[in-house]
């Protein structure tokens, strides 16, 4: 899992250096703007320092054309994920246990902190994932051998695996994901509610995903709306193979 | 294939709650995930015992079993949807008046303080769901449902719904959930339907 720790070394040291810079500009905004409140609640009402930083889309808006539309990878990036930063970091800033984590370490702990970090923490690195596992035209290469063989050993076919996958992103019912996942040194299709994911101390199947889908009605509606399992279907044409390849050989090791 | 359950007529014609609700919603949520639900429920009670019941004795009847979550959810959202088109009405929304109006002002202080609670649950359900105005007992509460869930399998009697599905809300207001419950608490409630929901 090389990627991923770098990821979080990359998060730890934006976070030391944003920190201290707003911690020099948000006091003097939070108290013009209420200068008649206590200091405690001027500070509580500032904006959070961002302890965790959501990174930009590795690609343009339009790079996923036709199969996702650019207004829909707009609003999924700029509002649903950005939302999802926006409030890990106010609980981040109330909450020093939170603070300190990684993301990764906070959602393998996600049982013991409240609701907030689930849902939040858990959209942050779901919503990362989905961008990375994604890929312009010219970028998603295709399955490597070794991913083939362990696909055809776990599921009979590729085809019989994204079956499989479909049919579990089909099936949950509501909001949630769908995931293949490395488990035990297979592969195994899962689904999880809301922005739960495979890494939780709380998942039914815990593992190292290495494809995911978001089956948010947000994740498809304006271009497929009710058509969830045409939105399924589509969706793999846009998967950046050489991203999950990689991420196959590090969950195996 | 017998069909025992049939998609009720919405109450209003499908632009009536424009600008708010677009026709265009109407036509998805109504024409298509109202109508889905419907259709999967006939598809999954056919040649069974079920086919007999109401819907409210299968929603009942599955309530919280583990092997009956395909026949909850669709009979579950079925009920809810219908629920939800008759919670809604053109020039509706906005301050009670008559007996409803004082259960609310007795249960939650005054009209403010009940549209503060009832836009909080229905912002704060995190993912899919449902928020409702429900009568326990003598006294109004505000619950918040996720997924199919239906306050009246628990003893609450559901007054009025809001929607949090994405789908009633993505084509007309985006991502902006709070805009949208404001919206309908504002202009659409149908409060004549909240009070002749009240029990006796
Ligand atoms: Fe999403
Ligand atoms: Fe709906």
């Amino acid at each position: 899992m090389t990627l991923q720790i770098k990821h979080i070394a990359l998060a730890k040291s934006a976070k030391l250096t944003l920190a201290a810079a707003l911690a020099v500009a948000v006091f003097p905004i939070a108290q013009s703007q209420a200068p008649a409140a206590p200091a405690a609640t001027a500070t509580a009402a500032a904006p959070a320092p961002a302890v965790f930083k959501q990174a930009p889309l590795p690609y343009a808006f339009d790079a996923l054309e036709p199969v996702i539309d650019k207004a829909t990878m707009e609003l999924h990036h700029g509002r649903h994920h950005k939302a999802q930063y926006d409030a890990l970091n106010t609980i981040a800033a109330g909450n020093p246990d939170v603070a300190k984590m990684s993301i990764e370490q906070l959602l393998a702990n996600v049982s013991k902190f409240p609701a907030g970090v689930r849902n939040n923490a858990g959209g942050a690195w779901n919503h990362d994932f989905f961008w990375q596992i994604m890929a312009p035209a010219d970028k998603r290469g295709s399955p490597s051998a070794a991913l083939l063989q362990r696909i055809v050993a776990d599921f009979g076919s590729v085809d019989a695996m994204k079956t499989q996958f479909n049919t579990g992103g089909a099936t949950r019912f509501g909001s949630g994901w769908v995931w293949l996942v490395v488990k035990d040194k297979k592969l195994v299709v899962a689904s999880t509610p809301n922005q739960d994911n495979p890494l939780m101390d709380i998942a039914e199947v815990r593992g190292t995903p290495i494809i995911g889908n978001d089956v948010w009605e947000h994740a498809y509606y304006l271009k497929y709306q009710n058509r969830r399992g045409e939105y399924l279907a589509n969706w793999w044409q846009v998967v950046n193979w050489n991203e999950v390849n990689k991420r196959f050989d590090e969950a195996m090791k | 294939m017998s069909a025992p359950f049939s998609l009720p007529a919405l109450p209003y014609a499908d632009n009536a709650l424009e600008p708010m609700i677009s026709a265009e919603t109407i036509g998805f949520h109504y024409g298509k995930h109202h109508k889905t639900y419907v259709d999967n429920l006939n598809k999954l009670v056919d040649g069974k015992d079920l086919a007999q019941m109401s819907l409210e004795q299968i929603i009942n009847h599955s309530a919280g079993k583990a092997d009956m979550a395909g026949v909850f959810n669709n009979a579950a959202q079925i009920w809810n949807h219908t629920f939800y088109w008759n919670s809604l009405k053109p020039n509706g929304g906005g301050k009670p008046t008559g007996k409803i109006a004082a259960m609310i002002d007795k249960a939650f202080g005054d009209y403010d303080k009940f549209k503060t609670e009832f836009a909080n649950a229905a912002v704060t359900q995190f993912g899919s769901g449902w928020a409702w105005l429900v009568q326990e007992g003598d006294t109004l509460k505000i619950v918040k449902t996720s997924n199919a869930e239906v306050p009246f399998t628990k003893g609450q009697k559901p007054l009025l719904t809001i929607d949090v599905w994405e789908h009633a809300y993505y084509v007309d207001y985006r991502n902006l959930r709070a805009k949208y419950v404001e919206t309908l608490i504002d202009k659409l409630m149908n409060w004549e339907f909240a009070e002749k929901n009240l029990s006796a």
